[in-house]
């Protein structure tokens, strides 16, 4: 299983961004996406933004935990339009594809985190790490909203997260 | 022998910015001081070699090691923010033409409270925290949650203007902001309260309900100090409400 984090600011800007393997089930935490997919995360992310937008503002009831919000398939997917089209065509056939789960923090910064099958439970705790990570850079008064997070600690506060949730 | 004097002042005037010594809450100010390598006035290649170590206090702890809820329910002095404050007016006052330029300035330093401010409070929500999709949800926010927050009371009103769908109104009978600062008779139309506005404005504009928030004196004879905060809305946030009721 591997997953592609990244955090994205209020202008759709990036602010981190990291790849990573799991650790359950005896993983040993190292991302393993193929040359071509590793291109398509960045992609599918920022295009799973549009969507966001729109989930945002509807009947959510305001949660900030978006689970799965879409779904980038195989060859089972489809309606969508080009996206998966795309996707579908470097996954080849009956490969898993790919889920988009967000957490969507109250100043509109989104954690975005792409996943190859579904963890409900342990993505949110994850997320809920982040967030604490995130709040406390941005107390930090030499930060501003939308710069980017290049703190080691940072990273290896994140890093840490993935170990024991995912 | 000048010269090496005016070295090591300067280098001690970096020392106490270190970002990770300057607010460590347990070390009292003097050891912090006292424990600092004192610089050596020599060349300026051993200056900048010392400088690469001021990046760690000594207890190596960073801006992640603190716990976030630790000021939660503290209470600060008074005094302390009514100096910062009144230095931070004059400071403001220093720079600027006029008194529209001077509340800008002081909206701009209330902004980067508030948007911070957001993210701590909402995250002290833990997992009842949410993001806030209505233009009632989010003023509520901000007269209970972050009122409450920085000043221990709710605001004393909130006000939806009759005459403008745009325009909602907050007062605070006695703002806390203000109670040291006197405003001479010939700039009666500052408010010093505009930073108060800021901290409101950078609320709604991370929440994206972009808004422009002001503050006027509306004195009366219970409350001379009475401001109102009057907020208008962006077109946008009016037709998002309405799709809402639809």
């Amino acid at each position: 299983m591997s997953f592609y984090f990244v955090i994205i600011g209020t202008k759709d800007n990036p602010l981190y961004e990291a790849e990573f393997g799991t650790w359950k089930q005896g993983g040993d935490g190292v991302a393993r996406f193929r040359d071509e997919q590793r291109h398509l995360n960045q992609f599918i992310a920022h295009s799973s933004l549009d969507l966001l937008e729109e989930l945002q503002w509807a009947g959510t009831g305001g949660s900030m935990y978006l689970k799965c919000i879409e779904r980038f398939a195989g060859t089972a997917g489809g309606g969508s339009g080009g996206v998966v089209g795309v996707a579908g065509g470097v996954n080849g056939a009956g490969a898993g594809g790919v889920w988009v789960s967000v957490f969507l923090t109250a100043g509109n910064i989104k954690f975005v985190l792409l996943h190859d099958t579904r963890a409900d439970e342990p993505i949110r705790q994850f997320f809920y790490d982040v967030y604490e990570l995130y709040t406390k850079t941005l107390m930090n008064p030499f930060y501003s909203v939308d710069m980017e997070v290049r703190s080691a600690v940072f990273d290896g506060r994140v890093r840490a997260g993935v170990k024991k949730y995912l | 022998m000048e010269r090496s004097n005016t070295d090591s002042f300067r280098h001690s005037q970096y020392l106490p910015f270190s970002p990770t010594t300057s607010s460590h809450p347990s070390t009292p100010l003097a050891q912090k001081h006292a424990s600092l390598p004192i610089p050596t006035p020599t060349t300026a290649s051993s200056l900048s070699g010392s400088a690469s170590t001021l990046r760690y206090s000594q207890s190596r702890k960073t801006i992640y090691d603190r716990h976030l809820n630790r000021s939660k329910g503290a209470e600060l002095s008074k005094a302390s923010f009514a100096f910062l404050f009144g230095e931070m007016v004059q400071y403001a006052q220093k720079r600027v033409s006029g008194i529209q330029d001077l509340e800008k300035k002081l909206n701009a330093h209330g902004y980067s409270v508030g948007q911070r401010l957001l993210e701590l409070l909402v995250w002290r929500e833990g997992r009842s925290g949410k993001r806030e999709t209505r233009v009632l949800g989010i003023l509520q926010f901000i007269t209970n949650t972050l009122w409450r927050a920085i000043y221990n009371k709710p605001a004393d009103a909130l006000e939806k203007s009759r005459d403008h769908e745009d325009e909602y109104m907050i007062s605070d009978n006695d703002p806390m902001v203000n109670t040291y600062i006197s405003v001479p008779k010939e700039m009666n139309q500052l408010n010093c309260a505009a930073f108060q506005a800021g901290i409101i404005e950078a609320v709604l504009d991370s929440c994206m309900f972009p808004a422009r928030v002001t503050a006027h004196s509306v004195p009366n004879e219970t409350w001379p100090g009475k401001t109102v905060f009057l907020i208008k809305f962006e077109q946008v946030v009016l037709d998002r409400e309405a799709e809402f009721i639809s």
